[in-house]
């Protein structure tokens, strides 16, 4: 009922046709990249390789002083497997000063502040290198708002946006992104110890089942109820689903004039391209 | 209907960009000529590219406009059939196809079932056709049906028992699902739909569909000629641009209907009476019914 196995090849030769069209069209030829050492930016950036040559993938390193050393290392690999072009940004420096006036934040602020810090930085270079910043959200986080909304939830170009995090894994092994990197504990390493699995509470293999079936197959939640899934679990999932609504939208906007952006004023993201 | 040489267009049109589009079609049909082609298929909306959304009106074309002639001009060389925005009288903006056929429009079909769920939005920028006509040409009696047309048997039926011989459908699918289908899950379904329909109504089914990318949506290719068994004569390659040449056979056409006298055997007046009895019926289920 619920098989979310993929055909990889097909899979990978929309996505790499995705990122060479959406390039192009916007009348770029590189893309840029934030390498964090963890399976989605790797696949990202192997995909983009691919589409557009190693000369024309630049990948940021941005670490804390926090993050892992196996991050770097693994990070590392991706661009020697890869061949493409490197850069490390340190980030402690700025965020570290900015929360010398903020010592009681919390992990999720400063965690979102890394994330937003890296964002301005992959933008800057974008500028500097005439490159589309490439996305590296997958679906399951993108439906759960698992991710920083105007950090890492934002570029310009997202190949694996539509695949759910357990596909990201199956195509990351078939476009053979080394072994460590795909079957490593999933982390937003955004402090010592996180996975995202203990910070969600499920694991990637139940909550893709969710989804799948809620938003793919639009089942019910008293569907899945009925199928036996645990009643707590799907209406969690629902709901986080539901609260980041906003996330994966514009800000809204005050309707007064005849014609709003977004709302009666519609034009494909492509128009003109 | 005799013995002729049909190609498909399988192209990736720029969206919203007749100049260019018109360029492209002007190219390929040079290549088709080229090959002895006699009749050349472009996917739906050939000449504009398919999310158009508020652009519908910006990059609309009369039947009789002037940036149609060179095409008109080309197809004293090569039959065609090219798809656009249509603007009709009382602005009216349809999704067409027209036949275009020494030197002249010989006909236009506008798209009557406008699909408006999911990805689609169609109903909201364009008007629905009215007519499922089949007509004569050079090569042979045809119909036109566009894409999501092609998804209501009766339409299919209505072009059939009007005589044609041969269906064609210009298509614009953006490929939808991923699991084991190759390329897509809808795709393997329009493949089944349009064998069917060569089978059930004996007559040649060109299926051209477009490549490239829009907003993310991938349009699959996978372009086919289906003959009057059922049977696929020729199919384009998924996801890539392509020229598709197939003969087409009056041949075939004959031994399928001799074989299979479906058509034959038809109950026109049986199907308007029941379908009659129908709409009388739901017309009945209102509240004050």
């Amino acid at each position: 009922m619920v098989d979310l196995r993929l055909e990889c090849e097909t899979v990978r030769k929309i996505l790499t046709g995705f990122i060479d069209n959406e390039v192009r069209k916007a009348g770029f030829e590189r893309v840029v990249v934030g390498l964090s050492g963890g399976v989605d930016s790797a696949l990202s950036a192997f995909l983009a390789t691919e589409a557009l040559g190693p000369q024309n993938v630049w990948a940021i390193l941005m670490p804390y002083r926090t993050s892992s050393p196996e991050s770097a290392a693994h990070a590392a690999l991706v661009v020697n497997t890869l061949g493409i072009h490197s850069l490390t940004v340190d980030i402690t420096p700025m965020v570290d000063v900015y929360f010398a006036g903020f010592p009681d934040a919390d992990h999720v602020r400063r965690g979102n502040k890394m994330a937003r810090e890296r964002m301005t930085i992959l933008f800057d270079h974008s500028a500097r290198l005439g490159g589309l910043v490439l996305g590296t959200s997958n679906k399951t986080e993108l439906l759960l708002g698992y991710g920083t909304l105007y950090g890492d939830m934002a570029s310009a170009v997202n190949p694996l946006g539509d695949l759910y995090k357990t596909q990201v894994r199956q195509l990351a092994r078939h476009v053979k992104v080394p072994t460590v990197i795909v079957e490593k504990q999933p982390s937003a390493d955004l402090w010592a110890g996180q996975t995202d699995e203990a910070e969600l509470g499920f694991t990637y293999e139940e909550v893709d089942k969710v989804l799948s079936l809620l938003v793919d197959q639009r089942c019910e939640v008293p569907d899945l109820i009925a199928e036996g899934f645990d009643e707590k679990f799907v209406r969690a999932v629902y709901h986080k689903v539901q609260a980041s609504q906003y996330k994966r939208r514009l800000p809204v906007i005050a309707k007064v004039s005849a014609r709003t952006i977004d709302r009666d004023f519609r034009y494909p993201r492509d128009w003109g391209r | 209907m005799r013995r002729f040489r049909l190609a498909v267009a399988q192209i990736a049109p720029v969206l919203g960009d007749v100049e260019k589009n018109l360029a492209l079609h002007e190219k390929v049909a040079r290549e088709a000529i080229s090959r002895s082609v006699n009749l050349l298929v472009f996917p739906e909306l050939s000449l504009t590219g398919y999310f158009l959304k508020d652009q519908v009106t910006s990059v609309a074309l009369a039947g009789e406009e002037p940036a149609l002639a060179a095409l008109r001009n080309l197809s004293q060389r090569v039959a065609m059939v090219v798809g656009f925005v249509e603007e009709a009288p009382g602005h009216r903006f349809h999704n067409a196809a027209a036949y275009l056929e020494g030197g002249e429009i010989r006909h236009i079909h506008r798209k009557v079932y406008l699909p408006t769920y999911g990805i689609f939005d169609e109903q909201r920028y364009l008007a629905a056709g009215g007519h499922v006509r089949a007509f004569d040409t050079a090569l042979g009696r045809m119909a036109i049906l566009i894409c999501e047309d092609m998804w209501h048997p009766a339409a299919v039926g209505i072009a059939a028992w009007d005589g044609a011989e041969i269906l064609l459908c210009p298509s614009a699918s953006p490929g939808r699902g991923l699991g084991q289908a190759e390329p897509f899950q809808n795709s393997s379904t329009w493949e089944r739909v349009i064998r069917a329909y060569g089978d059930l109504f004996t007559c040649f089914v060109v299926y051209a569909n477009r490549v490239g990318y829009e907003d993310g949506a991938c349009f699959w290719g996978g372009s086919e000629v289906v003959g009057p068994t059922g049977v696929s004569l020729a199919k384009a390659r998924y996801l890539e641009e392509d020229l598709l040449v197939a003969e087409v056979d009056a041949g075939t056409l004959r031994r399928a209907r001799i074989a299979n006298p479906l058509l034959r055997d038809e109950r026109l007046d049986l199907t308007l009476r029941e379908v009659e009895r129908i709409i009388r019926g739901q017309a009945g289920e209102g509240p004050g019914g």
